[in-house]
């Protein structure tokens, strides 16, 4: 027996054989090679022996009473499923038409009489194989579709958890946004997120995490909070941008950034204000002229740089009620066709070009990519806001917890910003938080937000660095004018805004009266406010919108000095 | 994709030299191509004359090179890239960070 192939593990084998001497011959020797037996005498008695045993191999006899070997085998294989229970039909058939039969019939292979004991120990072994190979496949199989749902499973939960951070803000609700992104663009790092500030202005960032997969999405989530977080408490582009950068930058790995193009769109003042880092060119599209304003790529992506030498510098566009913004991810331009040829941005241009409808715009461009490709790519983003006139002004968010009891009613406060501060330091958040300590005030802080925010600019752009308002009369004198801000700033080096708070109780409820003062040149008062208010020009609403928003305002000290009021009753 | 690495006589230069795509594909091989030397040469060189493609992940990984190399002290040049990786390059500015000429 030692020339014997050795039994891995002994089988429990099921031998099926009408002949009382063949089957006694035969298990035996079945027997003596190691393994366990059942024996049937007909092909009926051997799938019912099967079905109560399940054995894991079975040699079979063609030719049997009851049911022949070729009908019994078909069963058990039925029975056996997707399991491999080798079937070796035992045959003194010679014809190869009669082979090739017990083959067709589910047999997997066949072993001629007489027996020879050393084929039949091999072949069993052989089958073995086979058997333990089909078995492990089917497990690993099983294995991968468990690991795949549960993949599905934890992103559609990563979703759902995100949505909830990723669309508390307005990208949903606002009417001028209009978006394209697949729905699981999160997974291909793309990031769409809008929310409103205190005064009404529309925030929207279009980002795109390196990478694909949860590592890409990871990063998202911090992201959005930054955005949503400050956003809603009245920071500026450059604070927010350097959060967000510092924050990236202390939690990716090194190969891992965001590129982002982040968007400040005041219907206001009529202006876009733009960052944008490693994103493809954006557009500003005059609808009255047609033109296309591109917003270029200015600064490495986010999460690159270190705090010291990021830079937040941003550009300044007018915009006419009606003008667009439209935003792209990579996955637009880089949409491969059959010979690696991207579809770039020429041929979007074109697109742009031959586009009649402006609402259509996605759906041109869609087709366009389609039309290049065949096929669309999972990771296109395109976003577009218009400016309309009339956004809300907001009342504070987050939403405060605390009763209203204590609320501080009788108190006043000084500060004095100077040239360093000036130069870097927005203080318009911090004074928002102090304000609405105020629960009274806690339903017009957009308007309080709306009207600090511009007196302060006010004081800053025309007091302390003494810009003319007047050069905003045109597209390039508003360039101008953003350039010689950023100038002047850069140079500052001495000046000063002072923001004095008084609160007092009333026998209605309460009185907050804020000034702010600065060191220029001030400016006619009269001459200015009697100014006609003229639609089209790019300059003078941030007077009148004050006018509008608060109780009360008075200019001393030859437009130097500023005081504004409001008012709120007794709350309920 | 095949990434080669080669060393200067002097030791002082390693030129790594990516053909075909640059993406995720080229990240272990790209590693290795800087990481397997024990020796730290003063000037990293990327050669992108046969790259035809270059993804955001392979901007990743020149930001590895550059952070292997000493971060705001390295010297890393990205050279003899085609126009398509040029664009790729420069709306992420990487101008900022290596010496692309």
């Amino acid at each position: 027996m030692s020339s014997l192939a050795p039994v891995l593990e002994p089988l429990t084998i099921l031998i099926a054989e009408d002949s009382a001497a063949d089957l006694l011959l035969l298990s035996t020797i079945i027997r003596r090679q190691g393994h366990q037996v059942l024996t049937a005498t007909n092909g009926a008695q051997a799938v019912e022996l099967f079905t109560r045993e399940r054995p894991q191999l079975v040699l079979m006899d063609a030719l049997m009473p009851v049911m022949d070997g070729f009908e019994a085998a078909r069963r058990i294989k039925q029975l056996a499923g997707e399991a491999l229970v080798p079937i070796i039909f035992l045959t003194s058939l010679r014809e190869s038409e009669a082979l090739a039969q017990c083959l067709d019939a589910g047999g997997d292979d066949f072993l001629p009489k007489p027996y020879n004991q050393l084929i039949l120990a091999a072949k069993i072994n052989a089958m073995d194989r086979l058997r333990r190979l089909q078995a492990t496949v089917l497990q690993q199989r099983d294995q991968i579709a468990r690991h795949h749902d549960y993949l599905l499973h934890e992103q559609r939960a990563a979703k759902a958890v995100f949505d909830k951070v990723a669309h508390s803000g307005c990208i949903n609700a606002a009417p001028n946004i209009r978006y394209l992104q697949s729905p699981y663009a999160l997974f291909n790092g793309d990031l769409l997120l809008a929310a409103y500030t205190p005064s009404g202005d529309m925030h929207v960032l279009l980002g795109d995490f390196t990478g694909h997969g949860l590592p890409a999405a990871v990063g998202a989530m911090p992201l959005a909070e930054v955005f949503y977080g400050m956003t809603a408490k009245g920071y500026g582009l450059a604070q927010t941008l350097r959060e967000m950068n510092a924050k990236l930058k202390r939690i990716l790995p090194v190969d891992m950034f965001c590129c982002a193009t982040l968007l400040c769109l005041s219907a206001q003042r009529r202006v876009v204000e733009v960052w944008n880092g490693g994103m493809p060119e954006g557009y500003v599209h005059e609808v009255a002229t047609g033109k296309r304003t591109p917003l270029v790529s200015r600064h490495l992506p986010l999460g690159v740089l270190s705090a010291q030498a990021f830079d937040d510098g941003t550009e300044v566009w007018p915009m006419a009620l009606g003008d667009r913004v439209f935003l792209l991810s990579d996955g637009v331009l880089d949409t491969a066709d059959a010979n690696d040829q991207l579809f770039g941005a020429e041929r979007l241009q074109q697109v742009f070009a031959a586009n009649r409808e402006p609402d259509r715009l996605f759906e041109d461009i869609e087709r366009a990519l389609a039309a290049f490709r065949g096929q669309a790519r999972d990771d296109v983003s395109m976003v577009e806001i218009t400016l309309q006139a009339g956004q809300p002004l907001r009342a504070a968010e987050p939403v405060y917890a605390d009763s209203g009891q204590s609320c501080p009613l009788d108190w006043s406060v000084s500060f004095e910003f100077r040239a360093q501060t000036l130069k870097s330091y927005n203080p318009l958040p911090y004074l928002l938080q102090l304000l609405l300590e105020i629960h009274g005030l806690r339903g017009q802080s957009g308007a309080l937000y709306s009207v600090m925010a511009e007196l302060y600019s006010n004081a800053l752009e025309h007091g302390v660095l003494e810009l003319d308002s007047r050069l905003k009369r045109d597209a390039q004198g508003f360039a101008d004018y953003y350039r010689q801000r950023n100038e002047r700033l850069g140079q500052l080096n001495s000046g000063y805004v002072r923001v004095h708070v008084q609160v007092v109780p009333t026998a209605t409820g309460g009185k907050m009266t804020l000034r702010i003062e600065d060191r220029g040149p001030g400016f006619d008062v009269e001459q200015v406010l009697a100014r006609p208010m003229d639609v089209d020009r790019l300059s003078g609403r941030g007077l009148s919108l004050v006018r509008q928003l608060s109780s009360d305002v008075r200019w001393s000290d030859g437009g130097r000095s500023v005081c504004v009021e409001f008012c709120w009753g007794a709350l309920a | 994709m095949s990434v080669v690495s080669e060393v200067s006589l002097d030791g002082k230069k390693l030129t790594i030299t990516v053909k075909g795509r640059f993406d995720f594909g080229s990240h272990q091989a790209f590693r290795d191509a800087y990481e397997r030397f024990y020796k730290v040469p003063e000037v990293y060189v990327v050669d992108l004359k046969d790259t035809t493609y270059m993804d955001s992940s392979a901007l990743g990984m020149l930001l590895l090179l550059r952070d292997h190399a000493g971060g705001d002290n390295a010297e890393v040049q990205v050279i003899n890239s085609n126009s398509d990786v040029r664009k790729i390059l420069a709306i992420s500015n990487f101008d900022k960070l290596f010496d692309l000429s």
